[in-house]
């Protein structure tokens, strides 16, 4: 980030602390008198519409994909509210832009719960944002989807992480790689929580397929220059490099290794199903990148869905409908069948009713929530780019399930209450 | 050889980024005092001017071209329109140009979205030994040389270069002899921008074309700038070189992260014993004294 950046999150600082000293006080205000006012309270919320709460990036860095979620999330909410909506009462969308800053996203975290009272959170992209909203709403005991892929491992009783994890994307993609390229690898990785938790799944992985990680590199997500990375690889000769690159800056690592002739196979759980690369660069820039995805709007056809046609009657100029804008539209979907279930919109019942194998129909077939780890049952698809860039699919997993949280980390969720990230050994 | 000639890539790589990028915002500092925070979004300004010319058929170097000057005259009408009203208020400066970047990217993404598709870097590659190397880089290299050698005349035989030296000297005096002071820091604050455009377009083949471009220089520029100084022609170039030489090194041996840690270390070590960078340094040694009469 520039110079200008430091200044911001330093002025962002100070407010953020002057807020909470204020919004303690309101809540603890909040919480004397909400014991006398319980039923003109209940009653207040009953009546009025359903706030979807929608936290996201639709300015800065993380933009590009911020913007394909926020365009799923209303058209989830305007097709809900077309049926009747949720329990017979209308939603609507109180969206707040967090600007690709994580300060925001508790600014904006805080506004949305304490301030508009959201029913339901959906929030985050990065896990960063992720983790630095997390204790906040564990605090305040709100339930709160993160509808995007991840790192994995967050067992946590009031988050829903529906996007893909490496259970999904990680453990059946390198057997597929191997068995076409070889077995040894290179990774190059953003050097944050995502980057290296997603490589150390890489590196469990491989090692237990008989493959071999011959080189690592972690890589600030501000650098965009990356000649000396380039010649490193190349002289390690590795027969397919996993790429965990993320952002803007990161991103000008696929033409630069175009521009330098570099020809080895790529293999990453997070480009072109979520920032369209493919598209963004000239071909043949990411020829031979493969990807496991929960959608991309190429396999729409393939999906038998409409679901890119129904953002663009809503969003004419959507530059992409990719895999993180099907994980929002679902997210928000199975919370609305989870409170119709219920009966209600109140945080612990909405909460037991999701643990009940609440399955949704998405555009990429049934998505059911799993009640151990509330992470998601999904299709995923192994797709890679050709040299002219188009969408080749090599393979489809069905229904794979996020068992490693339950199985090898014992998190039972609709047993044991817990709030811990989970990291692989 | 192999390792010889990767060392030598590598930094003509290196310190070309660093010179491109900071050029711009050199001659706007040097010449006016002034600090151009919008000099990031004047390379993504470039950057955009030259890829939807190039994606539009334009060949690349008449649409580096382009980018080069309409940038250029952006600056100038920002000169006239914001700059000329704040000379000598420094910190009113950076507000006012950071607000015009912010105004830049954020106007950038509502009118054309996150992203859009890049223009590919020609020239194709070579290889020595296992390794193989982009031209385009190579090129980058011997555009930034060929740009220094434009600047050194620019300002050393031209008139404008003799006019704009003496409005930096003694602004009062310049006028006196008839210099249209005024005009002179608009030009001036045009050509730095015009560097910063053809920057932009430069690195535009190489790079994700988004509103938040500039972002990715803009560490490298003011870096460069610091350890230079005020003096664009020579400091700018051994502030590259230098730092440059350090980031490439670095890179190599221990990777991107350690490479960059070294390029800051580097940059604090240098305005810690440099307070005025390196051009002021080599002024103060052009200016000591020669013999023992002017020695006091």
């Amino acid at each position: 980030m520039g110079d200008g950046d430091i200044g911001t999150a330093a002025a962002t600082q100070t407010i953020t602390r002057r807020r909470l000293v204020r919004d303690s006080a309101l809540t603890a205000g909040a919480l004397a008198l909400a014991s006398q006012i319980d039923i003109t309270y209940a009653l207040a919320q009953d009546e009025g519409p359903i706030k979807v709460g929608w936290l996201g990036d639709r300015t800065g860095d993380f933009s590009v994909v911020g913007i394909q979620k926020f365009n799923a999330a209303n058209l989830a909410v305007n097709e809900l509210n077309e049926a009747g909506g949720v329990l017979g009462r209308e939603l609507t969308l109180v969206a707040e832009d967090a600007q690709s800053d994580n300060q925001r996203y508790q600014q904006m975290t805080r506004k949305l719960i304490l301030q508009d009272q959201v029913d339901v959170l959906h929030a985050g992209f990065t896990s960063a944002s992720r983790e630095a909203i997390r204790p906040i709403i564990d605090q305040n005991q709100v339930l709160y989807f993160y509808n995007n892929q991840y790192e994995g491992g967050v067992c946590d009783s009031w988050v829903f992480p529906t996007g893909a994890v490496p259970d999904h994307q990680v453990v059946p993609f390198v057997p597929a790689v191997m068995e076409r390229f070889g077995n040894r690898f290179y990774t190059i990785a953003a050097d944050y929580n995502f980057g290296q938790l997603t490589a150390d799944w890489f590196k469990t992985t491989i090692e237990a397929q008989g493959g071999e990680i011959i080189g690592e590199e972690f890589i600030p997500l501000s650098v965009s220059q990356f000649s000396t990375s380039i010649t490193n690889i190349q002289n390690a000769a590795p027969d397919v490099l996993i790429v965990l690159l993320v952002g803007i800056a990161q991103s000008s690592f696929y033409e630069q290794k175009n521009a330098a002739g570099m020809q080895v196979p790529m293999a990453t759980t997070i480009n072109m199903g979520q920032g369209y690369e493919h598209l963004r660069f000239p071909p043949p820039a990411l020829n031979n990148m493969y990807v496991t995805v929960n959608f991309m709007e190429e396999l729409a056809e393939q999906l038998e869905t409409d679901f890119p046609d129904r953002i663009r009657a809503l969003y004419p100029d959507a530059e992409y409908v990719g895999m993180e804008a099907a994980a929002e539209y679902e997210g928000i979907n199975l919370w609305a069948l989870a409170a119709e279930a219920a009966g209600t919109t109140e945080q612990d019942a909405v909460r037991q009713a999701l643990e009940t194998n609440i399955t949704f129909e998405g555009p990429a077939g049934p998505v059911t929530i799993d009640p151990a780890t509330h992470h998601t049952i999904r299709n995923i698809f192994l797709v890679h780019a050709d040299e002219e860039h188009n969408i080749v699919l090599d393979d489809t997993f069905e229904a794979v399930r996020p068992d490693w949280l339950s199985q090898e980390m014992g998190c039972n969720l609709a047993e044991t209450p817990d709030n811990t990230q989970y990291v692989p050994e | 050889m192999d390792g010889v000639f990767n060392a030598l890539y590598q930094f003509q790589v290196s310190f070309s980024l660093l010179l491109l990028s900071a050029i711009g915002l050199a001659v706007i500092f040097g010449m006016m005092g002034v600090i151009n925070l919008a000099h990031g979004e004047f390379m993504m300004l470039g950057a955009y001017i030259t890829t939807i010319a190039g994606t539009n058929g334009a060949p690349l170097a008449l649409a580096m071209l382009l980018g080069a000057l309409g940038v250029g005259l952006f600056g100038a009408v920002m000169e006239i329109v914001v700059v000329r009203r704040l000379y000598g208020r420094l910190l009113d400066t950076v507000a006012a140009t950071w607000a015009v970047g912010l105004i830049l990217s954020q106007g950038t993404l509502i009118l054309t979205g996150p992203s859009m598709q890049g223009i590919s870097s020609p020239f194709g590659s070579f290889s020595v030994g296992a390794t193989s190397y982009s031209w385009y880089r190579v090129a980058l290299g011997l555009v930034s040389v060929a740009l220094l050698i434009g600047l050194y005349l620019l300002f050393m035989k031209t008139k404008y270069g003799l006019r704009a030296r003496a409005t930096i000297q003694n602004p009062s005096i310049a006028r006196a002899l008839g210099v249209d002071t005024p005009r002179m820091y608009t030009i001036t604050f045009a050509l730095g921008s015009a560097l910063a455009g053809l920057a932009g377009g430069l690195f535009a083949p190489t790079a994700t074309i988004v509103p938040f471009f500039g972002v990715n220089y803009i560490v490298e520029a003011f870096v460069t700038v610091i350890v230079g100084g005020a003096n664009a022609l020579v400091g700018t170039p051994i502030a590259a070189a230098l730092l440059g030489a350090v980031n490439a090194a670095l890179g190599t041996e221990f990777g991107l992260y350690i490479g960059r840690v070294g390029l800051l270390l580097t940059t604090i070590v240098i305005i810690r014993v440099l307070p005025d960078g390196i051009s002021g340094l080599i002024d103060r040694w052009r200016m000591r004294p020669t013999d023992s009469r002017s020695g006091r």
